[in-house]
């Protein structure tokens, strides 16, 4: 299919991980910096859940938004999901995808839980009573 | 040695499978001796087993599909007769029998003949509408294929090596768990699926990327054919869907094989979750099947209406409405199992909103037919009967979306009736629609339309006297599934359902005759144009059946109905263009990784169902073995010369010159 290409119909659409037209040490200094992100984020995750210095209930929503900026730094830094026009079916993809998970990951969340609430467990109605 | 494996795996002691079972064998047999003794194995082997050409894989797919159709009607057959004479008595299935027949009744139509028959149509049609040479990943297309059929095969085999699961299509535990089923039944229906459902998800893969990749010149998303459009969302959907299923089915595996409690009753094991998530998959599903088939009805109806396709941007909004929505609405399968009121009206709100966007294409359709010129030939006869037939299943739908109408109905025959009704009405009249439509230019011949004709309207009526009684009794209070009953009252119906399938099976044998006269007058019935139905998009403008290459050029497309315009063009200028200047085509070599690995999978699931575990190991490594050979392969393409493609498309030219000017002395 590499000449359909060449009719310059689509050349404009990269897959994720495809090189755009860098030189080498813009690459390079693209993952450095994601690397070190990465690192940081990390770094900071560990430090949080075992330190003293910020208020406690707080902790665990701030690993949660660590570990989405930790995605974001992924996605941008390593699989080259970027707002330009080459990227439009990789971003499309990615928010279909978000969109899936959330519904079956959310509804079956909720769900669960109201048939645990109407229909509790044999050993929960032992408990009750 | 052989895990669970001795003879008392081979049921002696029942005629019904053993017969049916050595029949088939018999047939296998006689067609591969015929296949040996008339040389045609290398043929066989080089065209079509190792092939990647879609429109090859295409047929094969459509091939499995007709026959498992056959397999999944018997079934049909014998169930409606067991109904009709097991009032107040066994009837001549016993229960275990019956209760194996409606479980791989229900698998096989939905996994090995519907599933295929779609994904076949897409394979053949999709790359020639978007005027390219092949599919994105023509190995992998192969090797998609014969997982499918592999799965097909395990499930065949069931027939005669050890039982088939007895729980219904959907396996649900705890019936399907190790404790109620501790026969290899259940194992054969999630092993076929395991490693059918790859081949899907492969399918899958393969055709959105097909569609969002390899479009010809001016080719644009707002110019593509309908059933590309529907093909994209129905392998979006695939490519969401289908890893919910293999996850659970991995699950029910795990607690099958070791020991696992996702999904028993005890040590914290919640069944409803199993329920939660194979529906999760299963409302995807049946939106999965059905949207080709409404790509497939635009296609035909806008063609034999003569007339553009009516609001084909809100028939691509609808589309993809339906894409999204089908993720919503899945609790309506099990809206009794107690999530409460909150839940319940959240999706039987959602269920009703999805026939919206379902509506907008029915009077899209009308409205392409209102005014128009129609034809009423085989393909559009199942058209129409489809919007008649699925209106009635789609108004049944958003009855049973009513929670509270749900608790009477679950579980019921009405039920059955329901789904049939959008199943057979939508998605099978749909396959026929599209096998009728597409087959000249498949094979280069149409169909025999007189019998074409008698196919439809004995299925038409056949269906409508089988399932209308099933709702009367689904509403008499008749559950699903029953191998006898004790009620005078739904006797009367389950004969009128009884005769209703001998008038289906009548349009079974109808459809199979119209092929084998079809074959027989091949020669009168030649489609010598390659547009034997004055079509508008892009698959008519190639010969039938098209050259491997499909199109000496890539066509340059400028706006919607790509062909028609294409023809009014060349009309006025009489094909008195210049002459162009043919090029070398590459195209993907013939691979046998997708048949060898197949064969691999075959031994492993049937290792894996019957505990065997060295054998598992042989299957696994040759799987991956013939994956690695693949991989390190040197040479993938190989050159059409231009000669050889000028030689090809002049010869078509020609055909179709010599045709125009024969319309323009009469």
């Amino acid at each position: 299919m590499s000449d359909l290409s060449q009719h310059g119909v689509h050349e404009h659409d990269l897959a994720p991980g495809e090189e755009e037209q860098h030189s080498v040490s813009t690459r390079i200094i693209g993952y450095v910096v994601g690397l070190v992100l990465a690192l940081l984020l990390t770094a900071t995750s560990f430090f949080i859940a075992g330190t003293n210095l910020v208020w406690q209930p707080s902790i665990p929503i701030a690993i949660i938004v660590l570990a989405i900026a930790q995605m974001g730094v992924h996605l941008v830094f390593f699989l080259h999901i970027t707002t330009g026009p080459d990227n439009t079916n990789n971003v499309l993809a990615l928010a279909f995808g978000l969109l899936i998970v959330f519904l079956v990951v959310g509804g079956s969340v909720w769900i669960m839980s109201h048939l645990n609430e109407n229909m509790p467990s044999m050993d929960q109605i032992m408990r009750m009573q | 040695m052989l895990g669970k494996l001795d003879w008392s795996a081979i049921p002696f002691d029942q005629p019904i499978p053993l017969v049916a079972g050595g029949v088939v064998l018999v047939g296998i047999l006689a067609v591969l001796g015929w296949v040996v003794v008339k040389g045609h194995l290398p043929y066989l082997w080089h065209e079509w087993i190792t092939s990647v050409d879609h429109k090859r894989i295409g047929v094969m797919y459509i091939l499995l599909a007709s026959v498992m159709l056959l397999r999944g009607g018997s079934d049909a057959i014998m169930m409606r007769i067991q109904q009709a004479v097991s009032y107040q008595s066994q009837g001549y299935l016993p229960p275990e029998h019956y209760n194996q027949i409606f479980s791989a009744h229900g698998t096989i139509m939905i996994f090995f003949v519907a599933m295929p028959f779609v994904i076949g149509l897409m394979n053949l049609v999709v790359p020639l509408q978007l005027g390219v040479r092949d599919v994105a990943f023509p190995t992998l297309n192969s090797v998609g294929f014969w997982l499918t059929a592999t799965g097909a095969l395990l499930v065949n085999v069931s027939l005669v090596v050890g039982e088939f699961a007895r729980t219904g299509w959907l396996a649900f535990p705890p019936l399907s768990g190790l404790t109620y089923s501790p026969g290899v039944g259940v194992d054969y229906y999630a092993w076929s699926l395991q490693i059918s459902g790859v081949g899907t998800l492969v399918a899958g893969i393969n055709l959105v990327t097909t569609v969002l990749k390899l479009r010809t010149r001016g080719m644009n998303y707002l110019r593509m054919p309908m059933f590309c459009w529907t093909t994209l969302a129905s392998n979006l959907l695939i490519v969401a869907a289908f890893p919910i299923l293999t996850a659970t089915l991995a699950m029910l595996l795990l607690d099958r094989y070791l020991g696992f409690h996702f999904f028993t009753n005890e040590a914290g094991g919640n069944v409803m979750m199993f329920m939660n998530l194979i529906w999760a998959w299963g409302h995807p599903e049946v939106y999965i099947l059905v949207l080709p088939a409404f790509g497939i009805y635009s296609e035909v109806v806008s063609t034999f209406s003569g007339k553009p396709l009516f609001g084909y941007r809100s028939m691509v909004l609808a589309t993809m409405a339906i894409c999204v929505i089908s993720f919503m609405v899945w609790l309506h399968h099990f809206f009794t199992m107690g999530a409460g009121p909150d839940v319940n009206a959240i999706f039987g709100i959602a269920s009703m909103i999805i026939a919206v966007p379902t509506g907008v294409k029915i009077y899209n359709w009308l409205f392409t037919m209102y005014g128009g010129r129609i034809r009423f030939a085989t393909p559009m006869l199942w058209s129409v009967g489809f919007m008649v037939t699925f209106i009635i299943g789609g108004l049944t739908g958003v009855l049973v979306a009513v929670p509270p109408a749900d608790f009477m109905l679950h579980n019921s025959m009405f039920l059955v009736a329901h789904f049939h009704n959008v199943i057979i009405g939508g998605v099978l009249f749909g396959a026929f629609a599209g096998f009728e439509y597409w087959f000249p230019k498949a094979f280069g011949f149409r169909l025999d339309e007189r019998w074409g004709k008698a196919a439809f309207w004995f299925t038409f009526t056949g269906f409508w006297i089988t399932f209308m009684p099933l709702y009367i009794v689904g509403m008499l209070g008749m559950t699903r599934r029953m191998q006898h009953y004790d009620v005078a009252a739904w006797r009367p119906w389950m004969f009128v359902a009884a005769i209703g399938m001998a008038v289906l099976t009548i349009g079974v044998v109808c459809q199979v005759m119209q092929l084998v006269v079809s074959i027989r007058n091949r020669e009168a019935l030649r489609d010598r144009t390659g547009d034997p139905w004055d079509g508008r998009s892009l698959e008519w403008a190639t010969s039938s059946p098209p050259p491997v290459f499909n199109f000496a050029f890539y066509p340059d497309v400028r706006g919607e109905d790509a062909y028609w315009e294409m023809k009014a063009k060349a009309k006025q200028q009489q094909f008195e263009h210049a002459e162009p200047e043919y090029q070398d085509i590459e195209m993907p070599r013939n691979s046998p990784t997708g048949f060898v690995c197949a064969f691999f999978a075959t031994i492993m699931g049937f290792a894996l169902i019957w505990h065997i575990w060295w054998m598992v190991i042989v299957g696994v490594i040759g799987a991956w073995a013939t994956f690695v050979v693949f991989a390190w392969r040197d040479h993938d393409e190989y050159v059409i010369p231009a000669a050889e493609v000028a030689r090809i498309d002049r010869a078509n030219l020609e055909e179709r010159r010599h045709l125009v000017s024969l319309a323009g002395t009469v």
